[in-house]
């Protein structure tokens, strides 16, 4: 296992301030409080596992984080400047990389293409009209294909992957304008245990070798026990623990509301 | 004044019944059927030529034989629409959008024909309703009394709507199934029965609409082209799917008609266009509409990958241009007029599709910007008596910022949304060159647009065309494959994606409108000093349907298609209108024909053609597996 070591995390937290911190962020759809009051933050090159049952309002979460929902209130801080409101768009050239729980990619391009698409579009370079987008960024598209385990894909079509291939190239996609944070909604639904495994284990990796503050939502406890650094507990909108992950696992509110419905593992 | 202010607001809510009648019936058919029904204003036209028929017959004097006759056509109009939904539209309701909406647009070419074959070309003119003859003083106005009849219709209707909907079973279910298909399947009803049950009612809205106008204007072969794109105003500015919005948005419409006529006799068109603007702004999907969920492409199939031309393809097209460049050598001039015209309308037809096909965006409505180019140019050599070069210039640009403008607003929109506005805005770009008789000369046009003298000679003038429009259309080709056009294409792909890696999808949308204006009115430009006149046609629906129908024949998802679409289908029509002065009525018939045959397009038909011939060894190949 390839988890960030204890020194690791200790020399992150000393040496930097969070990434990401969250204050009292709230949104209710009709009288549904989907998220309510939840403050967290994320520190450079740590994993931070959300977890909770369906419906808990993680993808909630996720999207006013990056700007797809405004929040009722509550505020997000990006590297100590507020990103609360931001169109996506701005959110992401900020530095913020983000996967969907249900995959989002260009159908009708490679997936070489693809990458390249975010490449281009962090170089400011998507109002220029002549000249092959194809030709552009092709090494460091291939580079981060290769990082993700996808280099031997990169002249497949995006429409006909496998979903778990199709995870991976989301990743690259999201890393390919250098996030300070990464927020993966979900990244291994639909993947067999051993690839959830070893997409997390390339994350971790990845998050700690360049400092990349890293959010994820996750079902299968083997992976969140194995792969974060700190876990935070979500139901029906509200936080109800944070901790370490064995911390979490100990936890009466937890083992009541989330372990105790019999998901200890696997997912849904 | 204030009784002037009066009088008009009454007008106004007059004229508004009509327009509320077919509005509510084409939300209602959207709401259940999720088809845009572009034939509505045919049968509205259909229902005032019934009338006008039934009451002659019955006796126009007599109130029993009037409002007989009114009521007859548009149970008659009902009846019609359910031949049309059982005939067509029941084979096409899992189609994407834009085959839909060119179904239904054959079935408005079909019932033209139909009309001007029962009916003929001329005006008919209506009898007065008896019992409603006389005026009331009102403000020291005389007013008909058949306008107050009118102006208490509206409401009434909305009124019964209303009962209808809460009151009766049938009501109940039209709502659910607006709210939630699915739902429908699973309470068990009998959907087909619902759906047939809801045309045939929307379409008897539209043409009681048709025949209660009878006492008022005269009917013609134009009504049902000017009320659909009233209604599809009415419609995006009151909300898809809502009748009450559908009758705030006719009043408010039919009002400013009235108040515009009086205070900007010129420019009515353009303060409607205000308001739809500041309505659109405000409210994107109209006052009473609500955004449609889970629109964005989430059930159409996924776009195929896109590759450039391999070199074999890139042979055959400098093959072509080459024939094309040699062909004044040995084509007699007749020839080369027909292939001047043809290679303008690939450039039509390339520019449509450089924003349908890369951009996503179907538009109904792309001939305004031809217009505009044609006109841009006219107009120059007209009131600024500029020679040809400048104007051929000048022109791109009126039709390029007109793209500006209309297309900030149609971005904001999708589908069948962006469609409707797309045509809304090409009926008042219209309806403007139609009216401002002192400036562009109305109807008769403007004529007198010749070429330069080195260009008059027609080999001059088709080489000067061929060379512009094979630059521009290489141009067009470049950008799908440049950097701006994969940004265009990532937008149309995935939205949501194409935001989160930064990407300004409307503004690249946007862009991509203006630049496809901006080509059309280059080929416009050179259309008007080709024919050496332009006229409101140029910029009317059915011209933009022409270049739908170029890009479709060609494939939307290949980039050569539209310009192999143009040859093909310019020259099948010229053909068509040779043969038969019925030429709407067969170009109907094939549309509609296409679309139930292929309801996933000719390149979806393809596709699954070759489909089922890679699949074809497979069964053999477990035969002989299974064997041992
Ligand atoms: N766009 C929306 N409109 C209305 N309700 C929503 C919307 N999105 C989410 N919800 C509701 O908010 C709650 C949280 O949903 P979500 O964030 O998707 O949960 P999770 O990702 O934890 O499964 C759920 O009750 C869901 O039904
Ligand atoms: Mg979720």
């Amino acid at each position: 296992m390839t988890a960030v070591s204890p020194a690791q995390i200790a020399s992150a937290v000393a040496a930097s301030e969070p990434v990401l911190v969250v204050r009292d962020l709230a949104k209710s759809f009709g009288g549904v409080r989907a998220v309510d009051g939840v403050s967290f933050s994320v520190l450079p090159g740590t994993m931070l596992a959300l977890i909770g049952p369906n419906g808990a309002g993680k993808t909630t979460c996720f999207n006013m984080l990056n700007g797809q929902l405004r929040p009722d209130g509550g505020q997000v801080l990006l590297a100590g400047r507020p990103i609360t409101g931001m169109k996506p768009r701005n959110v992401w050239r900020m530095g913020v990389g983000r996967t969907f729980q249900i995959t989002a990619t260009f159908t009708s391009m490679t997936v070489r293409e693809n990458v390249q698409m975010a490449l281009i579009s962090h170089a400011g370079e998507i109002w220029s009209p002549f000249g092959r987008a194809r030709d552009r960024h092709r090494e460091a598209a291939d580079a981060l294909l290769a990082q993700v385990g996808m280099a031997a894909q990169a002249e497949r079509a995006c429409g006909v992957l496998a979903y778990g291939d199709l995870k991976r190239v989301e990743l690259a996609v999201a890393l390919a304008n250098q996030p300070k944070l990464l927020l993966m909604d979900e990244p291994t639904a639909g993947m067999a245990p051993r690839e959830r495994i070893e997409l997390m284990a390339l994350t971790a990796d990845i998050a700690a070798a360049e400092g990349i503050a890293v959010l994820f939502t996750e079902h299968d406890m083997d992976v969140v026990f194995t792969h974060s650094d700190s876990v935070i507990v979500l139901d029906r909108g509200r936080l109800i623990a944070h901790g370490t992950a064995e911390e979490v696992r100990q936890d009466p509110n937890v083992r009541a509301v989330y372990l105790g419905t019999g998901a200890t593992s696997g997912g849904h | 004044m204030i009784d002037l202010i009066l009088n008009q607001t009454l007008n106004g809510l007059a004229s508004a019944s009509s327009l509320f009648l077919v509005a509510s019936g084409l939300s209602i058919i959207f709401g259940v059927t999720r088809i845009v029904n572009f034939a509505h204003g045919s049968l509205y036209m259909l229902g005032a030529y019934l009338a006008w028929t039934l009451v002659g017959r019955f006796g126009p004097t007599d109130a029993l034989g009037f409002w007989g006759g009114v009521l007859l056509a548009a149970v008659l109009t009902g009846l019609i629409g359910v031949v049309i939904e059982v005939l067509i539209l029941r084979r096409i309701y899992q189609a994407p959008e834009l085959f839909q909406l060119l179904a239904t647009f054959g079935v408005v070419l079909m019932l033209q024909d139909v009309a001007l074959g029962l009916w003929g070309a001329e005006d008919k003119i209506g009898p007065r309703a008896p019992g409603f003859k006389s005026f009331v003083i009102l403000f020291g106005n005389r007013f008909p009394t058949y306008e107050l009849f009118l102006i208490a219709v509206g409401p009434l209707v909305l009124l019964i709507l209303w009962l209808l909907f809460q009151k009766t079973r049938w009501g109940t279910l039209v709502r659910a199934a607006t709210q939630d298909r699915e739902m429908v399947g699973a309470l068990g009803v009998n959907q087909r029965l619902l759906f047939t049950s809801v045309f045939a009612f929307g379409s008897m809205l539209a043409g009681l609409g048709g025949a209660l106008q009878l006492p008022r204007e005269a009917v013609t072969l134009h009504m049902d082209l000017s009320m659909i794109s009233e209604a599809f105003v009415v419609v995006v500015v009151g909300g898809l799917g809502s009748v009450t919005g559908a009758y705030l948005a006719a009043v408010l419409i039919g009002i400013l008609h009235a108040f515009g006529i009086l205070i900007f006799p010129k420019i009515t068109l353009v303060l409607v266009f205000l308001v739809m603007a500041v309505v659109l702004v405000v409210k994107p999907y109209g006052l009473m509409g609500k955004a449609p969920v889970g629109h964005q492409r989430a059930h159409g199939p996924a776009e195929p990958l896109l590759l450039p031309a391999d070199g074999l393809t890139k042979l055959a097209g400098l093959i072509g241009l080459i024939i094309l460049a040699l062909a004044p050598l040995v084509a007699p001039d007749h020839i080369l007029l027909t292939l001047t015209e043809l290679v303008i309308f690939a450039l039509f037809a390339a520019s449509l599709h450089f924003m349908m096909g890369p951009g996503g965006m179907a538009s109904f409505g792309h001939a305004a910007y031809f217009g505009l180019g044609a006109y841009g140019a006219a107009l120059a050599v007209k009131w600024l008596g500029a020679p040809m070069e400048p104007a051929l210039l000048l022109a791109p640009f009126l039709a390029g910022i007109a793209g500006v403008v209309f297309g900030w607003f149609c971005v904001r929109l999708s589908g069948v949304y962006l469609a409707m506005l797309t045509l809304a805005f090409a009926q008042i770009a219209w309806a403007t060159a139609f009216q401002s008789v002192d400036l562009t000369g109305g109807d008769n046009g403007i004529l007198g647009v010749w070429p330069s003298a080195w260009a008059v000679s027609k080999p001059a003038y088709y080489y000067l065309t061929l060379a512009v429009c094979a630059a521009s259309i290489v141009a067009l080709r470049l950008t799908i494959f440049s950097p701006f056009g994969y940004g265009l294409r990532a937008a149309r792909d995935n939205p949501l994606r194409a935001e989160a890696i930064g990407l300004d999808v409307v503004r690249i949308q946007w862009v991509a409108f203006a630049v496809a204006a901006f080509c059309a009115g280059i080929a416009g430009g050179l259309f008007a000093f080709f024919k050496g006149s332009v006229f409101p046609t140029y910029m009317a629906i059915p011209r933009s349907v022409d270049a739908l129908l170029m890009v479709l024949l060609g494939g939307v998802q290949t980039v050569s298609g539209p310009i192999i679409g143009a040859f093909a289908y310019a020259g099948l029509s010229e053909q068509l209108m040779k043969l038969t002065m019925y030429w709407r009525f067969v170009l109907g018939l094939s549309i509609v024909l296409l679309v139930v045959l292929f309801p996933r397009g000719l390149v979806g038909a393809g596709l699954a053609l070759r489909e089922r011939w890679r699949k074809e060894p497979e069964p053999a190949a477990t035969l002989v597996e299974a064997r041992p």
